[in-house]
């Protein structure tokens, strides 16, 4: 894979001005008019940094498919997560997430494949140089962000088992254990998360593996250790916390198709022209923005991903 | 079943001049908190979604407390009830049209066009549309004036309560994406409330005072 081109050794530090509560402050101004609270004190500025609190990590930056837009604030794209293990309330995760355990962690590798096995993750991350994208994160709920996600291309993880012909598809596996992750004992979706890609989606280059963002390991509410980032796709696609890879010859059924059929497909690729069956998926709110901004197809990436789907009826593929 | 005991010394209390401004003031304070959550920044990574749900679900609380209020008076045996019952129901309308004007703007941005798309394809939009439609006669008709005026009308007309609250908890789980336990909670609220009534209504024929308007 001759994909990553010459890397730059930058911190997003140095090219990104600081993330902190400043966005939010600027959205209430726009809002509300409310001036007396414009203040930013020289404090806050101070702690946030500081760091964010996480294991730094060793990367370089891959501008290809960064996006230029402005990031999220770290606190936002940390507090406001999607991640039903941990309760189906946005701001439950960033609570409750600490009772995952990601160390030790290992994940199996198997199905059509010529070298199944389980590995730890340090030998996942062995043969992989880290990279930054900063990708859009579009959610199906009509949120998004900004996230400079740190990872490798799936693509050059998958080759590493060596999937054969039969491998059409691939299936991801969330962990299932209702100690780690409390959410799981209610029923509200089928444990353990299942997602799934089509081989040639998942061999893109856009395809992340993610173990960071912001320049540190991700924390325990990004789906830490490991998890998927597809951009083009709804936020649920990238399925957080992976424990097993499967080489599959047929379509998986993703835990949200098993939930609501009607209303999640396989594909779930951002369509702003295909409405979810109960809200609009034209516009989205950008987290840390006061308007609405007009969603794009695929998220803005139909130069990466649209000849996927050439030919395909993408109102009957949702 | 009564508890007459005690609710003799909570009768002055209920009666005291003061007790319509303090619980005026009680309304107010989730529309205050949430105020003071944009102000001070603390409604998390979107202020916006939570202004907008908080307002809708302080509209359902002050519907089904407004519906309480005649079982409470019954089962207290405490008429003085009634005297609160007015204002929760405008407080309910109050928080019904700060959750209508938050979507409008905050959500839509007065975009009439995709507003009416969304009233006639959303279900969940729908359903909420009907309610407060259901509940703006009630609340134009909440005058002494026309408590007068409508005579035994008055009741007829706001028999509405018995839809449009159903509605709104109809509302609110045809809007969850999975996780239905919320919805579930007031709906099962909603079930007790009007199953009383049911229950004095086919078990209590000799109905003692039925819910006028105290004025
Ligand atoms: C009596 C009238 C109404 C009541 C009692 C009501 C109540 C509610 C409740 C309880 C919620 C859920 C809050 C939560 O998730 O915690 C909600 C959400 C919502 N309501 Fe209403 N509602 C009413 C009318 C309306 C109307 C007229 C509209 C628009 C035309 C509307 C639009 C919405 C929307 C868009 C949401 C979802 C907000 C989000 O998920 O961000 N509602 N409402």
């Amino acid at each position: 894979m001759i994909l990553i081109k010459k890397p730059v050794d930058t911190r997003p530090s140095e090219i990104t001005p600081l993330p902190v509560y400043k966005k939010r402050r600027e959205f209430i101004k726009t809002g509300l008019g409310l001036l007396a609270t414009a203040g930013i004190s020289p404090a806050v500025l101070a702690t946030a940094s500081a760091g964010y609190g996480g294991r730094k990590l060793d990367y370089s930056r891959m501008t290809e498919y960064s996006s230029k837009e402005e990031l999220t604030d770290y606190k936002d794209i940390t507090e406001y997560n999607n991640f039903y293990e941990f309760g189906t309330d946005k701001y439950s995760p960033a609570k409750r997430a600490k009772t995952l355990q990601t160390s030790p962690w290992s994940v199996k590798f198997s199905g059509h494949c010529e070298k199944p096995g389980s590995l730890q993750l340090e030998d996942i991350l062995k043969p992989h140089a880290l990279q930054e994208r900063i990708y859009r994160l579009r959610c199906v709920e009509g949120w998004s962000m900004v996230i400079p996600w740190i990872g490798f291309p799936l693509a050059d993880l998958l080759k590493r088992f060596q999937p054969t012909s039969q491998a059409k598809y691939v299936e991801f596996v969330t962990l299932k254990d209702a100690k780690q992750m409390p959410g799981q004992k209610s029923g509200v979706l089928d444990w353990p998360y299942v997602e799934g890609l089509r081989i040639d989606e998942a061999m893109n280059p856009l395809s992340l593996m993610a173990v960071g963002l912001y320049g540190e390991v991700l924390p325990n509410q990004n789906g830490a250790p490991l998890r998927l980032v597809v951009p083009w796709k709804y936020g649920f696609k990238s399925i957080k916390s992976i424990v097993e890879i499967r080489f599959v010859d047929k379509q998986p059924v993703s835990s949200w198709m098993r939930t609501a059929p009607s209303e999640y497909g396989f594909y779930s690729n951002v369509n702003p022209l295909v409405d979810h069956p109960r809200w609009s998926q034209k516009r989205e709110r950008r987290i840390g923005e006061f308007f609405k901004i007009k969603t794009r197809m695929y998220n803005g990436y139909a130069d990466e991903v649209a000849h996927l789907y050439s030919g395909m009826d993408l109102r009957k593929n949702f | 079943m009564r508890i007459t005991k005690q609710s003799f010394s909570l009768q002055p209390m209920f009666r005291s001049r003061l007790s319509k401004p303090a619980l005026f003031m009680l309304c107010l304070m989730p529309l205050g908190n949430l105020v003071w959550g944009v102000i001070q920044d603390q409604l998390g990574a979107n202020p916006i979604e939570v202004f907008t749900r908080s307002s809708g679900e302080w509209a359902l609380r002050f519907l089904l407390v407004t519906l309480a209020i005649t079982p409470l008076r019954h089962l207290t045996g405490l008429p003085v009830l009634l005297r609160f019952r007015r204002m929760l129901g405008l407080f309910a309308f109050f928080y019904a049209l700060v959750h209508l004007v938050s979507y409008l703007w905050l959500d839509q941005f007065f975009d009439w066009g995709e507003i009416l798309l969304d009233i006639y394809k959303r279900p969940f939009i729908t359903v909420g549309m009907t309610a407060f439609l259901l509940l703006i006669p009630l609340a134009a008709t909440s005058t002494n004036r026309m408590v007068k005026r409508l005579g035994p009308n008055w009741r007829r007309l706001h028999r509405l309560i018995y839809v449009l609250v159903p509605l709104a908890v109809l509302h609110f789980f045809w809007l969850v994406k999975a996780d239905l336990r919320t919805p579930l909670i007031y709906g099962l609220i909603l079930s007790v409330l009007l199953g009383f009534r049911l229950y004095r209504r086919f078990f209590r024929s000799t109905d003692v005072g039925r819910s006028r308007p105290v004025v």
